[in-house]
């Protein structure tokens, strides 16, 4: 078995005539959490749905586990589907469902499991991430934080191989953030699988990952230990891991000369 | 030198009209045939409901039962005015007695099929596209497919399915509802005799012409409004001001789509 789970090569991109990724090769290994960031808009997120065969690519390949994600039958990208779990921005749970319910749902959709059995294993779930006492309540009545840990435990329900996680620290406050930052690498080491963090939050992913791509413009810009990074000689990396309003991103966005703007 | 310039110009702006114009009704074409194509998969994804049932009981609540209240009072209003209208009509002529009848006719015929459509359309097709869309919006609908559940078959078909039973079911109430209205103007207010009332629609009002046409209609109207609701609903800009567009237009096309149809089904079905 090989130790890199996704392999993406050559991969390209476009909505309408903006082009997100040009070219962009990666691999992500078997186990560990891996760290994908860049600035907003760089297409994080659309990099994790072309990975879930949500979207198609315009050229290039994305392997799962030595498969072709988009040359599947829509019947084998569900099966390879029940062996990923995704982790919403906004957590996705049904709303006309219960916590129990949705942490439930997938078991319910794809196994035969009794009830008792069913019960037993949607409660052990929400117990790691720490939401059992919430079990009745239902999404509407969950805070932000506790809406991503039960989208977590639901995310869990199927002992996938990897889970991908879309943003998961944005717009936390710091008990939540620290929350799901430990249970990110604590849910990672008890598995032993692959997570896949997308975030701009650089010192809280950092400080969780094993392994970082920084992506800007259609393409990896540099990858490595978060150690290797902090210490970059990029110009690029230092900007983004210091937040420096200027830089190789510009703190303008491109247009004439101000002097023309202002005496048309 | 000015003249050629405004007639250039001029021309230009025709040219940018005529391009407007062409590529709208290209968008129109291609957004009814990715319509077309998704009402294949609605119809192949109903087949899953076999093995869940309770999906399309809930469904069936929803936009069936929650929908029962505005038809069985719209249904009581609209006989009793047509009774009223048609009783000062006929006395005229000493014809009132077939009161009972032209209501029967009307109702069963024409306003029991599109009255219901368009108002099913206003109250359960604005709510499937306004949940199907908001399901989009808060990723749920992502979410379900990340769980290789796949929506269509879990969310969408359901709710068409529950539409396109209702419909006929219900328009056969607003009818009989409508009916019992004009027999409470015609016979209880304005004291025609009840014998009258109802003996002409039995002998006038035909099984197949009537009552299986206006069926077949509200089938025909239940599928298309139901159609233009999910299909609204899954294919909005999932943005609360994408959300309210397509909900607008879930009603203004329904509501022209059943005028148009039942014109084309009169023309079909009563032609002598």
């Amino acid at each position: 078995m090989s130790d890199i789970l996704v392999k993406i090569r050559d991969l390209h991109f476009s909505r309408g005539n903006r082009k997100i990724f040009d070219g962009l090769s990666m691999d992500i290994p078997r186990q560990g959490i891996t760290a994908i960031m860049g600035p907003s808009g760089t297409g994080k997120t659309t990099l994790l749905k072309l990975i879930g065969g949500q979207l198609t690519p315009d050229q290039g390949s994305i392997e799962v586990d030595g498969l072709n994600v988009h040359q599947l039958s829509t019947g084998k990208l569900f099966d390879l589907r029940q062996r990923m779990g995704m982790l919403f921005q906004s957590g996705a749970l049904l709303t006309d469902l219960s916590v129990f319910e949705n942490v439930a749902y997938p078991l319910r959709e794809h196994t035969k499991l009794s009830e008792a059995m069913i019960r037993y294993m949607v409660l052990l779930k929400l117990n790691a991430v720490g939401l059992r006492g919430a079990a009745e309540m239902m999404p509407s009545e969950l805070s932000g934080g506790m809406s991503r840990r039960v989208a977590l435990a639901r995310a869990i329900a199927l002992d996938p191989m990897m889970i991908m996680y879309d943003e998961p620290f944005t717009g936390q406050d710091p008990i939540s953030m620290g929350v799901l930052v430990s249970l990110i690498s604590e849910l990672n080491n008890a598995l032993n699988i692959c997570s896949i963090v997308v975030s701009h939050d650089v010192p809280d992913t950092l400080s969780i990952s094993d392994t970082v791509h920084f992506i800007s413009a259609g393409k990896v810009v540099e990858s490595g230990s978060p150690e290797t990074l902090r210490n970059s000689q990029s110009e690029w990396t230092h900007q983004f891991i210091h937040g420096d309003a200027d830089g190789p991103v510009p703190f303008h966005f491109p247009a004439d000369p101000i002097k023309d703007d202002l005496y048309r | 030198m000015i003249f050629a310039l405004k007639g250039k110009s001029l021309f230009n702006s025709l040219i940018d009209r005529i391009q407007h114009v062409g590529a709208a009704t290209i968008h129109s074409f291609q957004r009814l045939g990715h319509a077309s194509v998704f009402l294949l998969e609605v119809i192949a994804s109903c087949t899953s409901l076999l093995t869940r049932p309770l999906l399309l009981v809930k469904q069936l609540h929803s936009v069936g039962v929650q929908t029962l209240i505005i038809i069985v009072v719209a249904g009581l209003f609209v006989g009793m005015v047509m009774a009223l209208q048609s009783y000062y009509a006929l006395i005229d002529f000493g014809a009132e007695d077939s009161v009972g009848v032209m209501v029967a006719l009307s109702l069963m015929r024409e306003l029991g099929p599109v009255i219901t459509a368009l108002l099913f359309a206003g109250r359960a097709g604005s709510a499937l596209t306004a949940e199907i869309g908001l399901m989009k919006a808060t990723e749920q609908l992502s979410g379900m497919e990340m769980m290789a559940v796949n929506p269509m078959q879990r969310i969408v078909a359901p709710r068409f399915l529950a539409g396109v039973i209702s419909m006929p079911l219900l328009a056969t109430i607003f009818s009989a509802v409508g009916i019992i209205g004009a027999y409470l103007v015609a016979v209880e207010l304005l004291g025609l005799d009840s014998g009258a009332f109802w003996s002409q629609p039995q002998n006038k009002v035909d099984l197949y012409l009537d009552l299986y046409n206006g069926i077949i209609k509200s089938l025909v109207f239940g599928i298309v409004a139901t159609w233009i609701a999910v299909f609204e609903g899954y294919d909005c800009i999932p943005t609360s001001e994408g959300l309210g567009q397509a909900t607008t237009r879930t009603v203004v096309h329904s509501s022209l789509a059943i005028l148009f149809l039942d014109f084309v089904l009169t023309a079909l079905m009563f032609t002598k």
